[in-house]
């Protein structure tokens, strides 16, 4: 070995020993760098913005927009016939393309992935985004992440939309957002296991179908059911009858007649026997017998079921927000409302699409006539007076700090 | 010049390493750290206020799902250790020239996503599955019986999922002992029990113990097991740190408990290196 090849002495020594003889200096400073880099390690909010809506906004927003031929949609998945008949229609009559993907899965991780960007005000990515009136509705709102809609440019939700929907608590009139679709929150049952049907909420209460209910991990979802089996409006609820609901669903879990929360895998859960009864979403059911042959019944509990609602949105840091809202008004023509709640099942908010379903229902044979006959005249999907008026809507908070508190009192029911 | 180059020769080489260590690890646990004492909310913004109560209330919280979790793990690593023994040793050696072949088939389950094979499992296993539904219809098991949401599946689940992490170093081990030595200890008139006893387990130890830190790390913190196998009643840590970033956006109370469950882990890791030594360990995750 040449000695050449010997590492040198400063290397040994550069690898193994600390060079530093004022330690305790560098480490003092090092804890104050430390404390400065966290500190400014903050996470941005954008705080709220003044209660109403300032009059220029809407100028503001839209003065300085164009056409661009474009929009890029965020949906939920299986909220639209896969082969998108509306959109093709949509595009061969505007020219207007339509990137469509199925993106949103849950409201709560849909909010914390595209909250940094739109507080950093860069593009998501979407000019159009479907989100439920949930927690994050208000947090969207309140962080000045939605666009003012231009009712000028909306000519046929004015003249189509149902009254109900224009008056819903979470967006009255409709300043950010127009309704996708609605569902109902409701119970769903086998019947094979289930000889007397549930009528009423406190049957999800039953200790002779012990360990084979199941309830939604959804705070809403779950603390509703509980204000609601104690006869409690959520809408107007207060933060002690919230305490009570909590108690309530406690017990039912003690009890061991819960098996699972679930989120939507609670189809799953029911066609595989897990569970016999289950809180469900109304337009779920009625998709898997069709899909699947099952025979799974649905109902609306009479002492009251949730209504909830999809909207459309543009994000404010949209990149094409006209073509977007040009998209948004097709929605409200009957016709296209009409095959869309022909496939997905929900809610319209288009009265009038109950008549193209019908002439739809006319012009079609054999399976296909029984299928849209069905929709037609569907409870769930065009619900009648009775049932509108045992529906309640979503718990609305004034301030994140009350809806983290709602959640901090059902979370651990569900986290256990 | 010369020498200066060789100076600064060893700051050259640690670049590229370092700057990987920085930017993927110390800057995130920086942030992570500096969101676990702040406080505020998602809308008005997260401010650095040295909040430590956010620790304490953490730990108060959801202490039940963080113990649950060791348990959780150390249960499925135990199990493990019982299951994967026996493969590793047939494979070193009875394996033959068809070693290879056993070894990818052990590792081929990883061609296909783990939550897709997870949620197979549920389909399964559930209710009325192909499993349970003719043992209740031949009356062996009663129609109340289930094991989807029990802690019986989701440890299953863990089992399985994780598996090939115990088999493989233990593998490593076993392979490299000489079998002049076993021939020895039968030489010395050692019957084959006493022989794997005093001989080969000693010798495949550093594989266990690297398998046991290999699964038991992310067993107790896995998530997905316990979401789609188990129920309320199996909560692991994981799904609670999930929860809080995910469902609440309360950023601060998900990093505390990232946190902790790091440190419990850490402290954990060093008292069973400390009482099993880590030399042999490192040779292993060395080769």
């Amino acid at each position: 070995m040449s000695a050449s090849n010997f590492p040198d002495p400063s290397l040994v020594r550069g690898l193994t020993q600390s060079r530093f003889g004022r330690r305790d200096l560098l480490r003092a400073g090092g804890l104050g760098a430390l404390g400065m880099t966290l500190a400014a390690c903050g996470v941005k909010g954008k705080g709220k913005p003044s209660a109403s809506v300032a009059p220029d906004a809407i100028a503001k927003f839209w003065g300085s927009k164009t056409k661009n031929g474009h929009v890029d949609f965020a949906n939920w998945p299986l909220y639209m016939d896969p082969k998108h008949p509306e959109l093709k229609k949509f595009t061969a009559e505007t020219g207007i393309t339509v990137n469509y993907q199925e993106v949103i899965q849950e409201m709560g991780p849909w909010f914390a992935k595209v909250q940094p960007q739109l507080s950093a005000g860069q593009s998501i990515g979407y000019d159009l985004m479907v989100i439920t009136n949930s927690t994050q509705f208000g947090q969207f709102v309140d962080s000045g992440f939605l666009a003012p809609l231009d009712h000028s440019k909306m000519p046929n939700f004015a003249k189509n939309a149902g009254a109900k929907y224009k008056v819903e608590a979470y967006d009255k009139g409709n300043v950010y957002s127009v309704p996708w679709a609605s569902g109902i929150t409701g119970i769903a049952y086998d019947p094979k296991h289930i000889d007397v049907p549930p009528t009423k909420i406190a049957d999800l209460w039953n200790t002779k179908y012990k360990g084979k209910v199941g309830m939604f991990s959804d705070p809403q979802e779950l603390g509703n059911f509980g204000l609601m089996s104690l006869g409690i409006n959520p809408d107007t609820s207060t933060e002690s009858d919230w305490e009570k609901a909590a108690k309530h669903l406690k017990d039912q879990k003690d009890a061991g007649i819960v098996r699972k929360y679930y989120d939507q895998g609670y189809i799953e859960a029911l066609a595989g026997g897990q569970v016999w009864m289950t809180q469900a979403w109304s337009g779920d059911i009625f998709q898997k017998n069709l899909s699947d042959g099952t025979d799974f019944k649905f109902v609306i509990p009479s002492d009251g079921g949730t209504l909830w609602t999809d909207n459309m949105t543009i994000p404010i840091t949209a990149k094409n927000p006209v073509d977007a809202i040009e998209l948004i008004d097709f929605f409200y023509r009957p016709e296209i409302a009409g095959t869309l709640a022909e496939y997905i099942n929900y809610v319209s908010p288009v009265p009038a699409a109950k008549q193209q379903i019908d002439t739809d229902a006319a012009a079609a044979k054999g399976a296909d006539k029984t299928t849209l006959q069905a929709v037609a005249t569907s409870d769930v999907v065009f619900p009648t007076d009775e049932i509108y008026k045992r529906l309640h809507y979503y718990v609305t908070f004034d301030s994140v700090g009350e809806s983290q508190t709602f959640n901090k009192l059902f979370e651990p029911i569900v986290l256990g | 010049m010369n020498t200066l180059k060789r100076r600064l020769a060893p700051y050259f080489l640690v670049l590229p390493g370092g700057l990987w260590l920085v930017l993927f690890f110390a800057v995130p646990m920086i942030a992570m750290l500096s969101l676990s004492l702040q406080q505020g909310d998602i809308v008005n913004g997260y401010s650095l206020t040295w909040h430590f109560q956010t620790y304490l209330d953490a730990i108060n919280d959801y202490h039940v799902q963080l113990i649950r979790s060791l348990i959780y793990g150390l249960i499925s690593t135990i199990i493990m250790i019982v299951l994967a023994f026996p493969i590793a040793y047939w494979i070193a050696f009875r394996g033959g020239k068809n070693k290879n072949t056993y070894l990818f088939l052990l590792l081929l389950p990883f061609f296909v996503s783990f939550v897709l094979r997870t949620i197979s499992w549920g389909l399964i296993l559930t209710d009325n599955g192909p499993v349970l539904e003719p043992l209740k219809k031949i009356g062996l098991l009663p129609e109340s019986y289930h094991l989807l949401g029990t802690a019986t599946a989701v440890i299953g689940g863990l089992v399985y999922n994780y598996l090939p992490f115990m088999v493989l170093p233990i593998y490593v081990a076993v392979e490299r002992i000489d079998p002049r030595v076993v021939e020895a200890a039968r030489d010395l008139y050692a019957n084959p029990a006493l022989a794997f006893r005093k001989v080969i387990l000693p010798l495949s130890m550093p594989g266990v113990f690297a398998g046991a830190l290999m699964t038991f790390v992310p067993t107790s913190t896995d998530y997905v097991n316990s979401s789609v196998l188990g129920s309320s009643s199996t909560t692991m840590i994981g799904q609670v740190i999930q929860a809080q970033y995910l469902t609440n956006s309360d950023y601060p109370t998900a990093s505390a408990l990232s946190f902790v469950l790091m440190a419990v882990m850490l402290v954990g890791i060093f008292i069973y290196a400390r009482v099993l030594g880590t030399e042999d360990v490192m040779e292993v995750a060395a080769r």
